[in-house]
């Protein structure tokens, strides 16, 4: 086709879509009688001004870098996996098991072991889906979302019924022992001279979520499994010609995908709250198609975009603190962003489209 | 044990109040689907509908008003979607995804911005409700079958009686209609029906068009009808449980209204889990209730119970060829 330079593709129509929905972020914010300058101002402030907000904006960015990935994964095989909120329950509940009944030794074997169990977890919450998409032809977009409210029930039932200690009030499991508590940002760049908040909830596994954004790209970009994911999402029929497995790819590509929404759950569970309360996820799984979309499903956007979204999350807080703009800006944003960026795309890249088209004849 | 208990007046005309949201929802994805515009933005529909109907039901004290706001509200929003997913032949899942959050977000912001109640409207009295209507011959001190009727059948707001209508109404449309004949066509194969040089895409709007009116009704209804006002999220996921209702169904409309009165009959038994046990002898627990419309979707979609086949053409946008 090459219609479009690839760097048009890839750098502007995303850039395009953000700031229409920047724009429209604005006139919301003006017409609930606030200022956006101020309110712009006042997030950046807020979320990349100290540590304490850059502790903060890089824990929701790990959230977002995981379920991000998750669904990208799936978007490479063309499955839409609107599970990973339910996915990332599951991993959390991995997470608990793991940490409360195996006495582990150190941290460093118990974010490994807790890493598998709640990879495990995800991954085993999607696969029902997948096995249905694949075997059955049921819309894994509908399997998916039902999924996400039995995750739901099930955890409420787990946590009040099960894993909550006796004489405690609030559905949550105990704390957590000791020895599973991850290090903070600020432990970890204490000795080498920087002085980091120690009160934001930022810790290793930001590390961890980077290595599973190189692992991505690894695995799509760079193993003949990815090959063979990015084949069947091309075109289901040519790849079936090719000798691929549909259910197996199929099947893979969601258990990869359910397993790094999963993986979530050890910022959140095990890294921050250091136990397992009742939605643990709040949202994030939801973001991950915001961020998979304007990630345009490469781990690197993925990364930029998450930790845009990071920010977002970060400054709204503040705003909801410091004026009388609720919370719920963000989710309009993250609204605005998955309209432009994913359901509206057409109407960005036509135009632009037809643009290069008339300056491509314009140089030949 | 007192297996009656079960059918308890109370629980039945509970069953029907709650019922009333995902009928409306879920015909409303009926028709929407049935022209091949699969929407998952059911429950942002419903919410700004909702919203809104209660906010002008509070201004005006009119709640006919109300329900003209809260359908326009729901309007715009399909209006969006069918821009995005007919017009710019976008995704139809991800643009209802992001309706979902557009009216979550905004209902909030806006209910913050006007009334200052942390995302509600005050609430709502007199005549800016749907009132219950009590039919006639209803007698509080009748018995038997009367007993039953006043009770069960009578006591209900008009929109609910409306609800009901739209049953019949949607299956005449549907089977007896022109319109409705293409309306089914062009989900299952546009490209005949544009041979046929009837417009794929004013269809596939008019589809999504009434789609948005009856999810105006539905939030309408659960704002200013089955409560008083309009609290944050109130639709609680009823949009997504119309959508399994809807596949409960396989896309026809009597069966929606079964479906519909199926899971609205476990809304309504989750409120009272005091009768579950005098039922039954046992306790059975709140969150399977909550979680057996979704549990029982997924069975129906792996195709044990019944296939469920959906629109042939649904959730593609239809490229007329040159």
């Amino acid at each position: 086709m090459g219609k479009m330079p690839n760097w048009a593709d890839v750098i502007l129509i995303p850039l395009i879509s953000l700031l229409i929905a920047a724009v429209i972020s604005a006139l919301v914010i003006l017409a609930i009688g606030e200022n956006p300058l101020d309110a712009v101002t006042l997030m950046i402030k807020g979320a990349l001004g100290s540590t304490y907000g850059w502790g903060y904006t890089l824990y929701y960015a790990t959230n977002f870098i995981f379920t991000g990935l998750c669904v990208s994964v799936a978007f490479h095989a063309r499955l839409f996996n609107i599970g990973g909120e339910g996915q990332a329950l599951l991993g959390g509940l991995g997470v608990a098991l793991a940490c409360l009944y195996i006495p582990w030794p150190h941290w460093t074997l118990a974010v490994l072991g807790a890493g598998v169990a709640s990879a495990t977890f995800g991954a085993l919450w999607a696969v029902i889906p997948a096995v249905l998409q694949a075997k059955r032809g049921s819309h894994i977009v509908i399997t998916t979302i039902m999924f996400n409210f039995i995750a739901a029930a099930l955890l409420n039932y787990v946590l009040v019924n099960l894993l909550r200690p006796p004489r405690a009030m609030d559905p949550a499991s105990a704390k957590f022992p000791a020895s599973t508590n991850l290090p903070t940002l600020h432990e970890i760049l204490a000795p080498i001279g920087i002085n980091f908040s120690k009160a934001a909830p930022a810790n290793v596994t930001l590390l961890i979520a980077i290595a599973a954004c190189v692992f991505v790209w690894l695995l799509i970009w760079r193993s003949k499994l990815g090959y063979e994911i990015r084949a069947f999402g091309h075109s289901e029929t040519a790849a079936n010609y090719a000798g691929i497995n549909a259910t197996k790819i199929t099947v893979i590509a969601m258990l990869i995908s359910g397993g790094l929404a999963g993986m979530m759950a050890i910022n959140n569970v095990m890294g921050e709250a250091e136990r397992l309360v009742m939605n643990s996820v709040e949202g994030a799984g939801f973001i991950g198609i915001a961020v998979a979309l304007m990630g345009r499903n490469h781990p690197f956007g993925v990364f930029l975009a998450a930790i845009l979204f990071g920010f977002l999350y970060q400054g709204g807080a503040e705003l909801a603190l410091w004026t009388s703009i609720p919370r719920e800006l963000i989710v309009v944003i993250q609204g605005l962003v998955i309209l432009f960026t994913g359901a509206l795309d057409n109407m960005v890249r036509m135009p632009l489209e037809r643009l290069f088209l008339r300056l491509n004849k314009g140089g030949a | 044990m007192d297996i009656l208990a079960l059918l308890d007046p109370q629980i039945l005309a509970s069953t029907i109040r709650l019922s009333v949201p995902l009928l409306l929802a879920c015909l409303a994805g009926l028709f929407s689907e049935r022209a091949g515009v699969f929407d998952i933005g059911l429950e942002g529909k419903m919410l700004l509908a909702a919203f809104f109907s209660a906010a002008v039901a509070f201004q005006t004290g009119s709640v006919w008003l109300g329900l003209l706001a809260g359908v326009a509200a729901s309007l715009v929003l399909a209006g969006i979607h069918g821009l995005a997913s007919i017009t710019f032949r976008g995704n139809q899942l991800i643009a209802g995804v992001a309706l979902n959050f557009l009216a979550a977000g905004m209902t909030v912001l806006v209910a913050q911005s006007w009334f200052r109640q942390g995302g509600r409207t005050p609430s709502l009295m007199g005549g800016a409700r749907f009132e219950p209507i009590t039919l006639p011959f209803a007698r509080d001190d009748a018995t038997g079958i009367r007993y039953f009727y006043t009770e069960v059948i009578s006591g209900h707001s008009l929109l609910a009686y409306g609800a009901f209508l739209c049953v019949p109404l949607t299956w005449w449309v549907l089977y007896r209609t022109r319109f409705g004949l293409r309306l089914r066509a062009v989900g299952e194969n546009p490209a005949a029906v544009d041979t046929a040089g009837v417009s794929v895409v004013g269809l596939r709007y008019a589809s999504v068009m009434i789609c948005g009116i009856l999810c105006g009704l539905a939030g309408a209804y659960l704002a200013t009808a089955l409560q008083a006002g309009f609290v944050k999220d109130m639709t609680a996921g009823r949009g997504y449980i119309a959508l399994a209702a809807l596949i409960f169904a396989k896309w026809r409309p009597w069966y929606a209204l079964m479906a519909t009165l199926l899971f609205g009959y476990l809304q309504a038994l989750s409120l009272r889990p005091d009768l579950i046990e005098r039922a039954l002898g046992f306790n059975v627990q709140i969150q399977l209730l909550d979680a057996l419309p979704y549990i029982l979707t997924v069975v129906i979609l792996a195709g044990f119970v019944g296939r469920a086949i959906p629109p042939r053409a649904g959730g593609e946008a239809y490229v007329k060829e040159r």
